[in-house]
């Protein structure tokens, strides 16, 4: 078990969110959308220009920068 | 029984507005929620002897204050207390959609949970057993599928019987959610501290504002300090003490707590046996295989272009044929007016004023509907959704976001939007920065107004390539609002990004009736526009084209010559005719010169010869700010007085092909111009109100047509030099 942040994973890798360190409006959306402490992801893809990164999560598909996602820590196997 | 009011609220992609067609019909109006652009849509409902008003309220993910949208609706359903609100929440997204109906449940209102696409659910292998949800949840559950219309009955039977009283609102004693020790505990205390001050009690449940106080909603906390200062200073001091204690020994914030509980919550709840999941949750589906190829690294953005470039192709060869067809109408119309009247002001209105005006711009309905049916299916598909996620990292370039790219599109960035509804497209932008980017400079697309122009210059001058020459203007506009827009950031408008995340939603196949209430919605509000405003101007334009007239001196000089050549020549010759005809045309041109309108154009010719403009495109330029598509009723006008036949049937076009003072370069530093200068007065009063200043709206005016003028000139000049 290791812990990195989102921004990290690549294509296809699983993980589960431990943490979203990070508060006001950014926090509040990323939660708002389902971003929170045991979900389950996975990175679906990414933008043609590698940014935004597209990820499934609960079997629908959420899209952040990669700046956004750097908030987000992820725990992974391996 | 009297009309009941019934909010429909749910997450953006839920099938909202699906459902609230299918309730309504073609009994909708759009209007605006007072003090902000956020649309309002307002429908009838009657059935069974049930009639309702139905409030489609903006599509949310949640009643926190981060949007105007989640305002809005927090408030409609705070302050104006609907008899029901129904909440649809989409089957195959549950998890995610029941977040929005825990914050609904915690106001306390009635609710109806529409549970839509039940039929997508049980394709993805989910059995949701629907009677626990609703045992679980203290509220009517209603599977439907709002595009089918199946269950829409039911669901407004049970809406129905709870305005009746026949179901009882969602009991919040069995139904409270523990948000930890910590919180729970400051929550109690907080409870009683307001409900004991009777706090805002009409309004909102005291726990409820307890929670949003502990979450650091910012409007809310507004809202409480202006009702009892003391107070609020009390509450917000336990709520710093909660947030500063679980900050030091869990390294979290209150908000981020509250949102976890609430997700637990709700798996809480969907673990009991609610959904069961027959096949892995994250496998892939048909749309998830689409997106492969259609946001592939390689392939997406070449699919884009040509998606986009085909809708050009389509809307021109289709509308071809019904354009021609309104035009025909309207010469058809000219006509009839000219062999009936006599010679008089009069006749000259109605031909000049009221036909050609208006027939200019109703003749291009055709096309800008087509054009909005396909911007349409490109919307309700969910394809524009990816256009704005493989757009954001361009679009960040320039200090902008990639839902920026909405309100390019909406306002002509797919050419034929408008540039109102698009300026109001960007209330989706939270930061106020990129916000304002976006609305100085979305009146550079190309809107529907401008199309008739660039179409009529285009058709006459650059016949043999169309379409192509569509295309690059259409890229040029883009061109030149983004590095406006990047200009605008680093200099009246800097400051820091706002959050993207946003959600890519399944492809679905766009309804019929959607697709036509949408394109009718906004081919209406360009139809209105040109039975309103622009006959109104168009009227006041022919009588400063055609007032104070020329002096009694000089229409006797006319009368005089005209005695000469007819003593010259035999009477009935050729060539007496052609010289008659040729001192009619003088006469006209000088009553038009002469007109106050040709006085101003002239006046202007002072200026605008940089740019290759006689005074007739000024009189028409000037027409424009009024409304775009006013330039080519005004052409029209302007070069119609100077023909003796109305019923001509050369087109304003050709008579521009053949007139001395046009050339191809002075239709591209027209068109440059054109699409570039001030916006129209309504784009102009909408981004004033928008910008929430005049001071912004009078910047747009004039740093677009300084901007305008110098590319005009720039290019007019350039050209002459190589000789065209």
């Amino acid at each position: 078990m290791k812990t990195i942040s989102l921004r990290h994973m690549a294509k296809n890798q699983r993980g589960t969110i431990t943490a979203v360190k990070v508060a006001g409006d950014l926090g509040r959306r990323i939660r708002d959308m389902g971003l929170v402490n045991g979900t389950e992801i996975m990175i679906q893809g990414r933008a043609p220009l590698n940014d935004p990164v597209a990820l499934r999560i609960r079997g629908n598909t959420l899209t952040l920068r990669n700046n956004e996602a750097d908030y987000i820590e992820v725990e992974i196997d391996e | 029984m009297s009309k009941a009011t019934l909010a429909l609220t749910g997450n953006p992609n839920a099938g909202k507005t699906t459902l609230f067609n299918a309730l309504t019909g073609a009994r909708q109006h759009v209007g605006n929620y007072p003090g902000v652009t956020v649309e309002r849509k307002e429908g009838d409902y009657k059935k069974d002897g049930f009639e309702a008003v139905i409030i489609d309220l903006p599509g949310t993910y949640s009643l926190t204050a981060y949007s105007e949208e989640e305002v809005v609706a927090r408030n409609f359903i705070a302050d104006e207390k609907p008899a029901v609100v129904i909440n649809i929440i989409d089957a195959a997204n549950l998890e995610r959609n029941l977040y929005l109906t825990c914050q609904l449940l915690e106001l306390k209102i009635p609710l109806v949970v529409a549970l839509n696409m039940v039929d997508v659910a049980k394709d993805r292998g989910m059995d949701i057993d629907v009677e626990k949800l609703a045992l679980f949840l203290g509220v009517p559950v209603l599977p439907i599928v709002a595009r089918s219309g199946q269950g829409v009955d039911d669901l407004m039977r049970s809406a129905r019987d709870m305005v009746a009283g026949r179901i009882a609102p969602p009991d919040m004693v069995k139904l409270k959610i523990s948000y930890g020790e910590d919180i729970d505990q400051t929550l109690l205390l907080m409870t009683d501290m307001i409900r004991e001050k009777n706090l805002l009690n009409k309004k909102y449940p005291s726990r409820w504002i307890a929670v949003k106080i502990v979450e650091n909603d910012e409007i809310l906390i507004k809202e409480v300090v202006a009702a009892d200062p003391d107070l609020a200073e009390r509450l917000l001091r336990e709520a710093e003490k909660v947030a500063d204690h679980l900050l030091k020994t869990f390294d979290t914030y209150p908000e981020a707590l509250i949102a976890d509980h609430r997700y637990g919550f709700i798996k809480g709840i969907l673990k009991r046996g609610i959904i069961t999941h027959h096949y892995d949750e994250n496998r892939l589906y048909t749309s998830d295989h689409i997106d492969k190829v259609l946001t592939h690294r390689f392939a997406g953005p070449l699919i884009m272009l040509a998606i986009l470039f085909s809708i050009y192709q389509i809307t021109f060869s289709l509308s071809a044929l019904p354009v021609s067809g309104v035009e025909a109408v309207f010469n058809w119309l000219a006509g009839m007016v000219d062999s009936i009247l006599t010679d008089g002001p009069l006749k000259s209105m109605l031909i000049s004023g009221v036909i050609n005006g208006v027939g200019g711009v109703l003749g291009f309905v055709p096309l800008i509907m087509l054009m909005f049916f396909c911007i349409a299916i490109l919307e309700d598909s969910g394809y524009l959704a990816r256009v704005a996620f493989m757009m954001d990292r361009i679009f960040r370039i320039f200090g902008l976001h990639g839902s920026s790219v909405m309100a390019f599109i909406v306002s002509g960035g797919i050419a034929g939007g408008c540039a109102v509804p698009g300026v109001m497209a960007t209330r989706t932008l939270r930061s106020p920065k990129e916000r304002m980017a976006t609305l100085l400079t979305v009146p550079f697309m190309n809107c529907g107004a401008k199309l008739p122009i660039l179409a009529l210059l285009i058709g006459a001058f650059f016949a043999q390539h169309q379409a192509l020459y569509m295309f690059a203007f259409t890229l040029l506009s883009w061109i030149v609002a983004l590095l406006a827009a990047k200009v605008l950031r680093m200099t009246v408008l800097r400051g820091a990004p706002t959050p993207f995340v946003m959600e890519l939603p399944p492809y679905r196949f766009p309804t019929f009736k959607g697709l036509m209430i949408h394109t009718w919605e906004r081919s209406w509000q360009y139809i209105k526009k040109a039975g309103t405003v622009i006959l109104l101007i168009s009227i006041v334009l022919w009588a400063m084209m055609t007032y104070p007239g020329l002096s009694p001196e000089k229409r006797d000089a006319f009368v005089k010559e005209r005695a000469r050549v007819e003593v010259l020549h035999e009477s009935g010759s050729e060539a007496l005719e052609k010289l008659l005809l040729e001192i009619d045309n003088q006469e006209k041109a000088l009553t038009l010169r002469n007109s106050i309108a040709g006085k101003i154009g002239v006046a202007m010719e002072k200026v605008t010869w940089l740019s290759g403009f006689e005074w007739r495109t000024n009189i028409a330029l000037l027409g424009g700010f009024a409304a775009k598509e006013v330039v080519v009723s005004t052409l029209g006008t302007a070069y119609s007085m100077g023909e003796t036949d109305p019923e001509s049937s050369t087109s304003l076009g050709d008579r521009l092909a053949r007139d001395a003072a046009w050339s191809p370069l002075v239709a591209l530093s027209a068109l440059l111009f054109m699409m570039f200068y001030a916006p129209c007065f309504v784009t102009v009063v909408c981004i004033a109100q928008e910008a929430g200043s005049w001071n912004w709206a009078l910047f747009s005016v004039f740093y677009s047509t300084i901007f305008a003028f110098i590319l005009s000139t720039g290019v007019y000049q350039i050209g002459r030099i190589f000789g065209f």
